[in-house]
């Protein structure tokens, strides 16, 4: 049976945990966006470099592990002088290390956009910004909406990182409720609870979305 | 910043030991991470009934928890009930049980995007199921998978540096205690482990790409 008073006594902490998570997770999902959405774009361009950078970043940080870049921004970024929190620090990370996967769905939903809409585009006197914005992007944001929505789960997940770096989160809270009260196992189990309450809703939803996008091909 | 500092050879000597440890973790998880994730994805391809709705409630479960969560759980809570594991056992264990899971899902899509057609054949040229399974399904749907198989194998050895919370001696544990020891080695370092975590892995997703090409 699991000792239910730790999650009362301390529900105000598992509380501050859970909208931080929820704050840091939400707020990286939509810089990562915009992030991955200027990445996908650079990749795709007609202009050479601009290929080569989107690349370059796509595939640097997609195999490095997440917890380098959150530790770049906390641990390296202050011996240059730039002093960040905790929390803005973990989600500053989170976005870069998002921002590469995102990217990837983003182009691959726009490569999954007929040619001869961009061709249309610009024959009708669009240039290529205009083409993207206003032809190719409301077209791909249909088919990417599933996977940018597993990429979300792997935000909350991941915002976990936080924790490692006293980031206010369900993880940090959940260490210092362990340490205060000396249990650990109950106090993990209610944490665990409290990351499924967000993630397993937004599987099945995503799911859901999936299934609805294959039946209609 | 001091790179010449920073990469001295006793702190490259260090690095790399603790990069052995790290890839011998990921090495000894994939392994059975593989194994368990194809037995729980065939398990739950074969609409056991009770079994598969088991294994559907904990899979799921599983992949919806950050796997940190799960590193402190086998580290930190399990020695609470009796079962207290040294570091380098409590990572593998909760990478496995995190990874098997993540597998079992790639491994059960690609059973699910064989044709029905491919089994009906089989079982109608009297193949019974285990060996339509094994001899038709399986090989097929395995080609299929190598591209999201290897990037889950990407994905652990990534994973393998948050075992960094419970001091596990591997690269990202080395690189914080030659930080600690002067700030201005800080950022070489990283700079030199992100090298090191991006040789390996862009190697293995080259290699994915590869056989891609070859087999597909």
């Amino acid at each position: 049976m699991l000792n239910y008073s730790i999650l009362i006594e301390h529900w105000d902490m598992y509380m501050q945990g859970f909208t931080n998570t929820l704050k840091s997770s939400f707020l990286a999902l939509i810089s990562s966006l915009a992030l991955g959405t200027i990445i996908a774009v650079f990749r795709i361009a007609p202009v050479r470099p601009l290929n080569w950078l989107g690349t370059a970043y796509v595939e640097f940080i997609r195999n490095i592990p997440l917890i380098l870049i959150v530790f770049v921004f906390f641990v390296g970024l202050p011996t240059i002088g730039i002093r960040l929190d905790s929390f803005t620090a973990g989600t500053l990370g989170l976005t870069v290390y998002t921002a590469a996967f995102i990217a990837e769905v983003i182009r691959a939903g726009i490569l999954a956009v007929p040619k001869g809409q961009m061709e249309a585009g610009r024959s009708s006197g669009l240039t290529y910004l205009q083409t993207m914005r206003y032809i190719i992007l409301p077209q791909a944001i249909k088919m990417v909406i599933p996977p940018l929505g597993n990429q979300f789960i792997n935000l909350v997940k991941n915002s976990s990182v936080l924790g490692v770096i006293a980031g206010l989160d369900l993880m940090y809270f959940g260490d210092l409720i362990s340490s205060e009260t000396f249990v650990t196992f109950d106090v993990y189990i209610f944490v665990a609870m409290f990351y499924l309450i967000l993630t397993v809703p937004l599987s099945l939803g995503v799911g859901f979305l999936e299934r609805r996008l294959a039946r209609s091909r | 910043m001091d790179f010449i500092g920073a990469y001295s050879p006793a702190h490259l000597k260090f690095l790399l030991e603790g990069f052995l440890v790290t890839l011998e973790v990921a090495f000894i998880s994939i392994v059975f991470s593989f194994a368990i994730g194809i037995v729980i994805g065939v398990l739950r391809y074969g609409r056991i009934p009770v079994v598969s709705q088991v294994l559907a409630v904990g899979v799921e479960t599983i992949r919806n928890l950050p796997l940190l969560l799960i590193i402190f759980f086998t580290y930190f809570a399990l020695p609470e009930i009796g079962l207290k594991l040294d570091k380098f056992y409590a990572a593998i264990l909760a990478l496995v049980i995190f990874e098997s899971a993540m597998l079992s899902e790639i491994v059960r899509s690609g059973l699910n995007s064989i044709e029905k057609g491919q089994i009906e054949a089989a079982r109608s040229s009297g193949l019974t199921y285990m060996q339509t399974l094994w001899h038709i399904i399986l090989p097929q749907a395995l080609r299929r998978m190598v591209p999201p198989i290897v990037g889950q194998f990407i994905s652990l050895l990534k994973d393998t540096s948050l075992a960094v919370v419970i001091a596990l001696p591997e690269l990202m544990n080395h690189a914080q205690i030659i930080n600690g020891r002067n700030v201005n080695y800080v950022i070489p370092i990283f700079l030199l482990v992100a090298i090191m975590y991006f040789i390996v892995n862009y190697s293995l997703s080259l290699i994915s790409r590869r056989l891609e090409n070859r087999y597909l």
